[in-house]
């Protein structure tokens, strides 16, 4: 175990093992990113061919098959491999600094989520390779999924669970640490907003995530080995799949918009330089939108059939979910006016995240009316809707929060004139994509078509459509271009690089300690940082002596934990094959690998190392170098 | 670690009024216990009675309930203080469970 | 190191469990999984109610024809009996006794074991007798999944405790291994709790059908 590993120089090997076993959850974070940030490409790369196939009438750019892959394969890593993990870098990387906590509440754990997301996303998306991606769409409805052939179907079952089991683990480790690690001071009523939603977030993860757990088992037991949920000729009801897909999904759109309100949040005040307005009131609102998110899932399936009573229920409920929404909205219109604004990078996607998600809600009420839903199902008006929402909300959020903390992550600027144009070209090619959308929805155009015939009114709506996701497409080719100039400039930033950091994060040095925290905080009010400037300091005012610090060993036990299941899931996915009799002994093979790393956790101790009083004096003027 | 000892006062006089404590709060878990057993007994004395289903299903189900409360609250201590955050969540994952369940048994029918 | 510290009955901490840091963490931590794990076994539960007595034709076995009472009783009493005994290893957890928390998991844990071989009779006896397997209809599947997931609880609640039993045995509690074993008795007092909902909804509601 690497103990004093931090204080010599690595080579390349060095870099990349200290990497495979770290569990300091900045070190997570920038995998977190960087895994995340290459299954966004990978998710792009499908959207453009989409788009390429569907620019004009009776293209035959791709198959009909290979279509079908590709936009289940699109909608299935936007969704858990992109935005998901993104959003938990951010949460690594800020949320333990905000609470003034020296670590995660389990940095092992930590660790072992973000490898079981990695192993899973890994082998969802080796499906491309071994014999064909899942086809029956992201939400892989279960007469359609069953009837698939090949193993596309159990690539998305198994790799899905195996990134589940990640997250689930991702959400517990960030609700405890919230609970547990606050610095002392820092009340629950005085929290950051990117704190508040990640642990609204991590609650509904928590709820979330054992239905599609549930779901993913029947799935996979009906197609390898022989069970009959879903299979109406043995006594099975295909409905069930439905409702385990939509109690996990609905609450899975709040999972992944709610940290990018706090994203949002946390830039308004930051860049109008003004306290968040409403503050207790967003902290409801956030609250109230966990609750109702549980309430509302069938109005995925209005047309399902479930009956007037059920659909007039969900209905009203899902509308109900707009005044909190509603709320938040009002909140950071309110915090901008009457501040003095600085139009930077992050400030120019929250601004322009307003309106855009804006007409996501809208849309989203319409669709709430289960009578009109009947017109809208299944269109391309749906399309429009949930990528106003996810696009216009999520990944303006999580492009606004690169740009605010990479200072934070890396201790280097992001250039603000590429990141200007990267924002300017990504806007107009968001709205220019999907606002039509609503349009050829309206017209009759169906969802998860391969192509469509001339001269229905549909050719110039989907060329303007396609022509707005190139301008995306070249905005995020500049933010790449962005970054690695960047970091190859490397120009190092000092503490408090955006100058009006108001929360704890940005008191420490940059780069920030491996231990955060020389000495934790004390935390007197909202927006600690910013009391204490005012009163003219520059760093916060410690609520302890200088004292030893425990930390976690790296461990490479993560790793083997999900490399187990990895291997197991082969063996599940080929056992019921002609001719593949190592597929069960691979299964076992597997299962042994993963039990047996978390026995070798479980009986060897780690109690982790300190950091002695003296080297952390000693290191005090060199600003904490890591 | 100056939290390991919360005990102020005279240890020896802590340490007889926790073991004390700890007795009286066992004798509680065995009635606790005795109660379950009952329960136990009388729920499949019900069903092997033969009563009309519309009697026995409620019933079954009321002390289901009340033998769960008892193995929460006595013998998982969600009585004792410093038990907020789990009984929130405890009590959110029920909800959430009993809308699932409730869905499951109203509006899948055919 | 504080962790491996040696206590005496005295010194020994009121609340051992949450005495530290990592103990406080893995209370909660634990705690909000079970709330997860409620959620799962919810979700199990409904999926089986959904699909009680679905099956292909009536030459299969539904729930009436197969449940006995005297052996679900049987096992229903080994594992409330179980419970009771877990909470004896903690309370002499709690009074730092090593060597009786140490008997009373034993017997836990041989309880547990009682209760699985009845359950794996129970899997055999509806599997040979009544053709009601896994495979057969979406009854079976889903009654298997809701026991056997349940089962499988068992299993591996019964391997951590006598994982922990014979890694503890020679060093005593500590600090350290004071959360484990207090996390390991509530995860077997929570496969209680799911048992208690097995045996009235699915044998006694399925009895009555």
């Amino acid at each position: 175990m690497s103990t004093i590993a931090h204080t010599q120089k690595r080579g390349f090997a060095g870099t990349v093992w200290e990497y495979l076993t770290t569990v300091d959850h900045k070190k997570i974070a920038i995998l977190y990113l960087l895994a995340g940030g290459f299954f966004f490409i990978v998710g792009g790369i499908e959207a453009m061919m989409i788009r390429i196939q569907l620019a004009v009438p009776n293209n035959d750019f791709v198959s009909a098959g290979l279509f079908n892959e590709i936009i289940t394969m699109h909608g299935t890593t936007m969704i858990f491999l992109a935005a998901m993990p993104l959003l938990f870098a951010f949460m690594n990387a800020v949320m333990p600094l905000q609470i003034g906590a020296r670590d995660v509440a389990f940095p092992f754990i930590n660790a072992l989520g973000f490898w079981l997301f990695f192993f899973g996303g890994l082998f969802l998306n080796l499906s491309w390779f071994l014999g064909g991606a899942p086809d029956a769409g992201w939400t892989s409805y279960a007469s359609l999924s069953l009837a698939s052939e090949g193993h596309g179907i159990d690539f998305y079952a198994l790799g899905l669970q195996i990134s589940g089991f990640g997250t689930l683990m991702g959400g517990i480790n960030f609700l405890v640490t919230i609970i547990n690690m606050r610095a002392p001071g820092m009340t629950y009523m005085r929290m950051p907003l990117f704190t508040w939603t990640t642990f609204v977030a991590s609650a509904l993860i928590l709820f979330a995530f054992p239905p599609l757990t549930v779901g993913l088992f029947m799935l996979i037991f009906d197609r390898m080995f022989g069970s009959g949920f879903f299979d109406v000729a043995m006594g099975g009801n295909t409905i069930i799949w439905e409702h385990f897909f939509w109690i996990f999904g609905h609450p899975e759109v709040y999972i992944l918009v709610l940290p990018a309100f706090g994203i949002f949040s946390e830039i308004f005040p930051t860049f109008a330089r003004k306290r968040l307005f409403g503050y207790s009131s967003m902290v409801f609102a956030t609250v109230l939108i966990g609750f109702l998110g549980f309430m509302v899932w069938a109005h995925h399936m209005f047309t399902t059939g479930l009956g007037p009573i059920a659909n007039a229920i969900f209905a009203v409920a899902t509308m109900a979910i707009a005044v909190p929404t509603g709320i938040k909205i009002f909140n950071w219109i309110l915090t901008i006016w009457g501040g003095s604004i600085k139009f930077t990078v992050p400030m120019l996607y929250a601004v322009a995240f307003i309106p855009s998600f804006v007409m996501g809600g809208v849309t989203g009420v319409m669709q709430a009316a289960a009578p009109a839903d009947y017109q809208f199902h299944d269109s391309y008006f749906i399309v429009a809707h949930f990528h106003y929402v996810i696009v216009g909300g999520i990944v303006l959020g999580l492009l606004g929060g690169a740009h605010f903390y990479w200072p934070l992550m890396f201790g280097t600027m992001l250039s603000e004139k590429l990141g200007k144009v990267t924002f300017v070209l990504f806007l107009i090619g968001f709205h220019l994509t999907f606002f039509i959308q609503h349009f050829l929805g309206l017209m009759g155009m169906p969802r998860r078509v391969w192509t469509f015939l001339p001269g229905q009114g549909l050719d110039s709506g989907n060329l303007i459509s396609s022509i707005g996701a190139a301008f995306m497409a070249v905005g995020v080719i500049i933010f790449l271009v962005n970054v690695v100039i960047t970091q190859v400039k490397n120009v190092q930033v000092g503490r408090d690089p955006w100058e009006d950091g108001r929360t704890l994060e940005w008191s420490l040095p940059s780069p920030t300690p491996y231990y955060n925290f020389k000495q934790l905080p004390l935390v007197r009010g909202l927006d600690p940082y910013w009391i204490e400037k005012m009163e003219g300091k520059t760093e916060m005012t410690p609520a302890e002596p200088v004292g030893d610090i425990h930390m976690p060993n790296n461990s490479f036990v993560p790793f083997v934990i999900s490399l187990g299941l990895f291997i197991a899931a082969f063996g599940a996915m080929y056992h019921a094959d002609e001719g593949k009799d190592w597929a069960i002994p691979v299964l076992i093979i597997g299962m042994i690998v993963t039990f047996g790393a978390m026995l070798y956790r479980s009986i060897k101790d780690d109690h982790g190392y300190h950091i002695h009083k003296e080297e952390l004096l000693d290191e005090s003027g060199k600003g904490g170098a890591v | 670690m100056a939290n390991l000892h919360p005990n102020s006062g005279d240890p020896k006089v802590t340490y007889e009024y926790r073991r004390k404590k700890h007795a009286e709060e066992m004798r509680m878990q065995v009635i606790t216990f005795t109660m379950m057993i009952f329960f136990t007994v009388i729920a499949f004395a019900a069903v092997g009675a033969g009563f009309s289903k519309w009697f026995i299903v409620p019933f079954v189900l009321l002390l289901a309930v009340v033998q769960v409360i008892f193995q929460l609250y006595y013998f998982m201590h969600m009585s004792h203080k410093g038990h907020e955050a789990p009984q929130l969540f405890m009590y959110s994952g029920v909800i959430v469970g009993f809308v699932t369940i409730l869905a499951f048994v109203t509006i899948i029918w055919w | 190191m504080a962790a491996e510290q040696k206590f005496t009955p005295q010194t020994w901490p009121e609340s051992p469990e949450q005495a530290t840091l990592e103990g406080k963490n893995k209370f909660l931590g634990f705690w909000f999984f079970l709330g997860g794990e409620t959620v799962l076994f919810a979700s199990l539960f409904a999926t089986y109610l959904a699909l009680k007595d679905s099956v292909p034709s009536d030459t299969h076995a539904k729930a009436a024809d197969l449940f006995e009472l005297p052996l679900v009783f049987l096992m229903t009493m080994l594992l409330l009996t179980s419970s009771l005994t877990s909470v004896f290893a903690m309370y002499h957890m709690k009074n730092y006794n090593f060597k009786k928390m140490q008997q009373w998991l034993f017997i836990t844990v041989a309880l547990g074991l009682g209760f699985l071989g009845c359950e794996i009779y129970e899997f055999n006896h509806y599997y040979h007798e009544f053709e009601h397997k896994f495979t057969s209809s979406a009854f079976g599947s889903a009654f298997y999944t809701l026991v056997g997931f349940h089962g499988g609880h068992v299993v591996f609640g019964l391997s951590w405790i006598i994982a922990l039993m014979i890694r503890n045995a020679k060093r005593g509690l500590t600090l350290y291994n004071a959360p484990k074993f207090y996390l390991a008795s509530l995860y077997w007092h929570f496969i209680d709790v799911v048992w208690v909902f097995i045996f009235t909804v699915v044998y006694l509601m399925g009895m009555v059908g």
